[in-house]
């Protein structure tokens, strides 16, 4: 293994996050502000509790998922883009450096970094509302498979992009729209059968259950079924980058 | 010397089917600096990127220091530099973490004693804390140099490395190639400017569309395809050349008093002596003698022509 690229890649990558650290954070943290302010003190006056728990902190597993799947991908999809855009990945492709070395470089930068912001909204939620973690570890579980799953998500479109704005479609056409219906602010038993039936082709409903789950113990969906879920999301991308990579294609010509 | 770049029927075709080299076949020694010229988009960098794993080849095999690039790519590269024909560099890193950064990709434990000698070398030091974007052209090309250099490599390739630098700084740039081979490092660099192959390089191979056509030691090349011309100046006007001089092929200038002469150095067929004691015979009263001989680019632009002629012809 080259560590020492590992290494570089990561230190590279985190270090584009430091020193663009006001950005990186105060956008999460006014967002989820805004978040509470509109869903927990406007909406959350009419719906005082779902599955027993408080609605603003019920929303708080939702917003995190939320923050966390478009920044893995954003930050995992810019940080791959950037160098193929100014033509410095020449020297990753020249570099000893094996495809899976490259992808643990740039997905685990991607990833920390959306760690470090899910932290952040963790503790910005603990100013409006009460924040009860029952499952400390299987909340990291979940925060930690995501975050990788989806900066690996975030990778694929960095390679197949063609421009800035390719890397803008997916999560704001499919991401997000998937997140805001995958019962982030509400419990899918709220909806009509046949929209809850709907909801479950939604994969992100999974992550969202789950990873709700490590909080209060309440699920739209068991957490076996969520567990699988993002694994398979996860296999599904290292098998679709190991692919890619192994053809070159759209790295090398 | 043994070899330590071994590139054997090396063929590579794009996606649109342009196929950018064809059967490639060089060895290049160990110590020397070698000069690859071509035209644009003759297959000179195709043929870079290639061996340092930028882009697939499609068929053949390249190898260095008997070790398979693609089997052994770990190995191989790790004693490879490139130094790319654009500046591509991230414009709001420093120098100094650029340079580093270049170092881990390459597997090598930081050094810091050996990038401040590296960059003072290439006088960038005192800009080791500036951003790239801060940096005129010339000194972006120095940090390509120093990401190249800073793991040590043992091979460097130079993708046009003085293209678009002023004259002064295109020499600055010589010296320092000159020294990183006195230092042991094997070069390859692509030109199209002649001058630079003729100055810098022990031998030389001419690339056309995607094929090597010629590889020999730069100054036998302009041995064996240069030619010369003596340029006889006479103190007296002469109306026609005749006489002794007419089995010399003479041409007259406008002035009607330089007659010149064109041979070629491997023929042997132009014995000088003898002409000048048939012009001295003629009863010429020689003024001045002046030789020319032409130059790489010459004849470079000679097998390109030639080479040309033949595809078409095929």
């Amino acid at each position: 293994m080259n560590w020492y690229g590992i290494k570089a890649i990561y230190i590279h990558e985190m270090e584009r996050f430091r020193r663009t650290l006001f950005q990186s954070l105060a956008s999460p943290i006014i967002t989820t502000s805004l978040y509470f302010v509109v869903f927990g003190s406007a909406i959350g006056s009419r719906i005082t509790e779902i599955d027993g728990i408080n609605y603003g902190s019920y929303i708080v597993p939702g917003m995190i998922m939320l923050t966390i799947l478009t920044q893995s991908i954003s930050n995992a999809s810019f940080a791959f883009y950037f160098p193929r855009f100014t033509n410095t990945i020449y020297e990753i492709l020249a570099a000893p450096l094996s495809s899976f070395e490259i992808v643990l470089g740039f997905v685990g930068a991607a990833a920390s970094k959306s760690l470090i912001i899910g932290c952040v909204i963790i503790l910005t939620a603990n100013f409006f509302v009460d924040v009860r973690i029952d499952h400390p570890l299987l909340m990291m579980f979940f925060l930690i498979l995501t975050s990788i799953t989806f900066a690996l998500f975030g990778f694929i479109i960095g390679m197949y992009a063609e421009g800035f704005e390719g890397l803008q479609i997916i999560p704001i056409l499919i991401i997000t729209p998937l997140v805001f219906l995958g019962g982030s602010f509400y419990s899918i038993n709220m909806l009509p059968e046949f929209w809850q039936k709907i909801s479950l082709l939604n994969p992100v409903l999974y992550l969202i259950s789950g990873f709700r789950y490590s909080f209060y113990e309440v699920s739209d969906v068991s957490l076996l079924t969520s567990t699988l879920t993002i694994l398979t999301i996860l296999i599904g991308c290292i098998i679709f980058i190991t692919y890619t990579f192994s053809k070159g294609y759209r790295i090398k010509d | 010397m043994k070899n330590i770049l071994e590139i054997n029927n090396v063929t590579k075709f794009y996606k649109n089917s342009v196929k950018a080299l064809e059967n490639v076949n060089l060895n290049i020694k160990e110590g020397e600096i070698f000069a690859l010229l071509g035209p644009n988009g003759a297959g000179k960098s195709t043929l870079i990127n290639s061996i340092c794993g930028i882009v697939n080849f499609n068929t053949g095999t390249i190898k260095i220091n008997n070790m398979d690039i693609v089997k052994n790519y770990r190995t191989t590269r790790k004693i490879t530099g490139i130094v790319p024909q654009e500046l591509n560099l991230e414009s709001f890193e420093t120098v100094w973490n650029n340079v580093n950064y270049s170092r881990g990709l390459f597997g090598k434990k930081p050094d810091h004693n050996y990038i401040e000698k590296l960059l003072k070398q290439l006088s960038l030091w005192d800009k080791k804390d500036n951003k790239i974007k801060e940096l005129s052209g010339g000194m972006k090309r120095r940090v390509l140099i120093a990401k190249a250099l800073s793991h040590q490599p043992k091979l460097l390739f130079l993708d046009e490395p003085t293209a678009s630098v002023d004259v002064e700084l295109r020499k600055d740039m010589w010296d320092v190639v000159k020294k990183l081979n006195e230092d042991g490092v094997t070069i390859i660099l692509t030109t199209h400017y002649i001058e630079e192959a003729e100055e810098l390089s022990d031998r030389v191979a001419v690339i056309n569309d995607g094929k090597i056509i010629l590889v020999d030691e730069k100054d036998k090349l302009i041995k064996k395809l240069g030619e010369k011309t003596i340029k006889i100046e006479l103190f007296e006007p002469i109306e026609k050349i005749n006489g002794n001089l007419s089995k010399y092929n003479f041409t007259l200038d406008q002035t009607n008093k330089i007659i010149s002469h064109t041979y070629n150095l491997n023929s042997n067929t132009t014995d000088i002596t003898e002409l000048l004691n048939d012009v001295k015979k003629d009863g010429y009263e020689i003024k001045d003698i002046n030789t020319e001989q032409s130059s790489l680019e010459e004849i470079f632009i000679k097998l390109i022509k030639e080479n040309n002629n033949e595809l078409v012809r095929n």
